[in-house]
């Protein structure tokens, strides 16, 4: 098929090749800007951890700000003149590696003279980037299965609120959970009857999802929880659990191994996510009616009651991310908390091609942009917080923007099915 | 989507103005209105009436008597029936005002001159289009992006960038006569609102990415530099995050004296809304983003640009939104405050879909929501029913507009066929 492009098609490959290289070899100038003028000094990157008072030592990483600097810029420029000159195959690849390269710089840069605890951001990023990673994966059920679904901030939020209310009635967190997550399911059997039995257009049934949830938590917010605090106070959050033999380890030890119970709950589910979606019949018959609904109903796949299975996962594990906000991590609800997350999710499931692999490195990705707004405020750069804070959304439109073409959403994703 | 609300004879929007007006096209006409009017109204009902369920549930005096339902079950209802009756009559005063003391006002001015209990007593009045015509400049902006295809959910973040621009210049650019001032003032907002949706539409024409998420993150995005200029460069000179006030040549003139707040944006809104429905229906290019909207591939190959009109359908709704954020800042507050918009452009969506994507339909929504809100903040002072129930009672507005299958099977209504509405599906 190649050598079958026409003149116009060459000259439009052309095209995108400049322009990739054009932008490879700005971050390149960019990554050079920093190191100008940091001669002699070091960049401190502290790799021990600290947390709930058990010191997990690890060396500090010492980096020669200028030597570190100049040789990135001096990567990425390469590629960049090579993307000009011949073109790399894959070029999304290599616009990832050189933000993911100039986000480095920009750290190096940061710490000059300074230092700053990697691990700590890291294990930041990760909680951080966990109810974007939940919302992500509820897109996926959903939409694997040919529903858009937008309301997951709705849902989130709805979960956020009932984990709270259950856990402080109860005293137990765990009840708190479970009423998140049938929260979620309730938004998600909504979302399911007008979009699946009534055929409201799905992204308008989300929005109003989205809208009637934020609506129904502020006011039980203003009405019941201000008047009776009690009910806002699940106590403390779900505590950490340490895994037995790996979470001494340096590094991945804090990261991995010594993370909220819901931590591995989501990553267990991304696998079982996995497994579901690509090994078992289930999965293949869920992609299918997302695919080429009419096919599965030829071959007596009930294409409503599986697109209702899908969207009430999705709502469960949308509940469960709103819990894990609330009562994992805050330790009490706030209105808006949720603060976009469930888009995040939603960019993460795209940036990943509605895959849950794909999707979990989609919400790090987030998630340490999220968590880098504080982290770098401390290194006091000179940057306003708040022009810091536009990262992850920044970064979520240059992912969509240079991702989406690659993107293959589910056929019949947002086609409301009509039997005949 | 097959099945929504209008008869036949009810012209979809994009015929509502017939080419050669008869007697019998008016009737028809006449009798499409309400008919489409129907569904809108019962849904605003049946909300209204789910609102009262809930402002009941969530009342500790009512569940208190609940609880003794079996001893004195009269005693429950009529407690219901108070705090329900309490609520919903400040939401109307708040919303219209107290028609007797308009009277009262009315008579006193017939009989001494005096006009001040008269503005006094239209104040809620007043208060409440000051309240819609934000609501109809944004509303507007979102039924022109659905008619294009595009759902724009930025309206909000456009709305705070218009408001800056025009603040912006409202404060900056001193000693202006106010005919260059204010329009120039007015124009900053609509241009920042249009690049602020321009941005999403461009993306999407170059890239494919959906405009749904983008235009949230512009909205984030606009927090956050709100949040920056207002804690740094746009600053009042003590620091707090207000800025300064802007320059009397800038203001949107009042129409009557203090306490009444309505200003000219009114008009201007009622003005944009015939221009919008002449654009869209009278014009070449409001034809063409008819077009994309309906039938992409069609248009195409009836030789549209796609990309130019998806850029140019978020451009105009940006500005539109933009000018929102204006209005807002030069008719009403007059400097810009962290919070100044409390939620218009979300509530937008809601207008848009109320309406129909028209622009008449989005100027009753609009009245409809000004009203609600604008007595909202009545209940809450009177019945302390908390505002965000105004919220929840938009939600299902939304809900039952959407799926009017819900309304027709609690009404016991006919089903009747409709044409596709105005609206896209999925991510591309």
């Amino acid at each position: 098929m190649v050598e079958e492009l026409t003149l116009a098609q060459k000259q439009q490959l052309n095209r995108r090749r400049w322009i990739i290289g054009a932008i490879v070899l700005f971050m390149a100038a960019l990554i050079l800007q920093f190191g100008l003028g940091s001669g002699g000094s070091k960049s401190t990157f502290v790799l021990s951890s600290q947390r709930t008072g058990v010191n997990i030592p690890a060396p500090d990483l010492v980096l020669p700000t200028d030597v570190t600097l100049y040789s990135m810029a001096a990567l990425v420029g390469l590629a960049g003149v090579w993307q000009t000159l011949r073109g790399f195959k894959r070029d999304t690849v290599v616009i990832l590696v050189s933000v993911s390269v100039l986000t480095a710089a920009f750290l190096v840069w940061a710490t000059e003279d300074k230092s700053l605890n990697l691990t700590g951001m890291l294990v930041s990023s990760v909680v951080r980037a966990t109810p974007i990673a939940m919302a992500a994966l509820a897109g996926i059920y959903s939409e694997r299965s040919g529903v858009v679904n937008i309301g997951i901030e709705g849902m989130m939020t709805m979960g956020a609120f009932m984990a709270v209310v259950f856990a402080s009635i109860t005293g137990n967190l765990w009840v708190g959970v479970i009423a998140g997550v049938l929260a979620g399911m309730v938004m998600g059997w909504l979302h399911g009857v007008l979009s699946i039995k009534y055929k409201v257009n799905q992204i308008v049934s989300g929005t109003g999802i989205i809208i009637l949830a934020l609506g129904i938590t502020s006011y039980l917010q203003r009405a019941v929880l201000n008047l009776n605090p009690e009910l806002n106070q699940p106590g403390p959050v779900i505590s950490a659990v340490a895994i037995p033999g790996v979470w001494r380890i340096p590094v991945l030890g804090p990261v991995l191994f010594n993370q909220s119970p819901l931590i591995y709950l989501m990553i267990v589910l991304l696998v079982v996510t996995h497994v579901l979606l690509y090994y078992t019949r289930w999965g293949l018959r869920v992609r299918s009616v997302g695919e080429h609904p009419k096919a599965a109903d030829t071959l007596g796949i009930n294409v409503f009651r599986l697109r209702y299975i899908s969207v009430l996962l999705s709502g469960a594990i949308a509940g469960l991310g709103g819990a894990y906000m609330s009562i994992g991590a805050a330790g009490r609800f706030n209105e808006g908390m949720v603060a976009g997350k469930g888009f995040l999710g939603l960019a993460a499931m795209i940036f990943g091609n509605w895959n849950p692999g794909g999707a979990f490195f989609g919400s790090l990705i987030f998630g340490f942009f999220d968590s880098w707004q504080e982290k770098i405020s401390i290194l006091q750069v000179g940057i306003p917080v708040d022009l810091l804070g536009m990262a992850p959304y920044i970064a979520t439109m240059i992912v969509l923007a240079g991702f989406i073409g690659r993107a293959r959403m589910p056929a019949a994703d947002g086609t409301p099915y009509e039997k005949e | 989507m097959s099945q929504e609300d209008k008869t036949t004879q009810q012209p979809a929007p994009q015929a509502k103005a017939p080419e050669k007006p008869s007697p019998a096209g008016k009737s028809a006409g006449l009798k499409g209105v309400l008919s489409a009017a129907l569904i809108p109204t019962l849904s605003v009902f049946t909300a209204l009436v789910i609102g009262a369920i809930i402002i009941s549930a969530s009342s500790p005096d009512v569940l208190a008597a609940w609880r003794n339902f079996f001893q004195d079950p009269l005693n429950a209802l009529s407690v219901t029936w108070k705090l329900v009756h309490d609520a919903y009559l400040a939401l109307f005063q708040g919303a219209f005002g107290n028609p007797s003391q308009i009277a009262a006002a009315f008579t006193q001015w017939r009989e001494t001159g005096d006009t001040r209990p008269l503005l006094e007593a239209w104040r809620y009045f007043s208060e409440s289009l000051v309240i819609a015509t934000p609501y109809i400049f944004a509303g507007l902006a979102v039924a022109l992006g659905f008619r294009g295809n595009m759902f724009n959910i930025g309206a909000e973040g456009q709305l705070f960038v218009g408001g800056l621009a025009s603040a912006y210049v409202g404060y900056a650019i001193k000693g202006l006569p106010a005919y260059i001032h204010l329009p120039l003032a007015l124009l900053a907002g609509i241009l920042a609102g249009a690049i602020w949706g321009a941005i999403p539409g461009l993306l999407k024409a170059r890239t494919g990415a959906h405009e749904v998420i983008n235009t949230i993150m512009m909205n984030y995005i606009s927090y956050r530099l709100t949040d920056y200029l207002l804690t740094g460069p746009m600053a009042r000179p003590d620091k707090l995050p207000i800025t300064p006030e802007i320059q009397p040549s800038a203001y949107l003139p009042s129409l009557f004296e203090r306490p009444m707040r309505l200003h000219w944006g009114f008009f201007l809104a009622l003005a944009m809304a015939a221009f919008l429905y002449w654009f869209l229906f009278k014009t070449t290019r409001g034809m063409e983003i008819r077009m994309v909207g309906l039938n992409p591939n069609a248009a195409r190959t009836a030789g549209v640009r796609i990309s130019f009109i998806m850029v140019l359908t978020m451009a105009l709704s940006g500005g539109l939104a933009g000018l929102a954020g204006a209005n807002q800042i030069l008719g009403v507050d007059h400097r810009l405050a962290r919070a100044f918009s409390s939620g218009y452009g979300f509530d937008s969506i809601a207008l848009a879909l109320l309406g129909k994507s028209h622009p008449v339909g989005v100027v009753l929504a609009s009245l409809l929501f000004g009203f609600l809100r604008g007595g909202a903040a009545r209940m809450q002072s009177v019945a302390g029913v908390p505002v965000e129930i105004i919220r929840i009672i938009q939600g299902m507005v939304i809900v039952f507009v959407a799926a009017p299958a819900i309304i027709r099977s609690l009404y016991r209504l006919k089903a009747v066929r409709e044409e596709e509405a105005v609206l896209q599906r999925g991510w591309s």
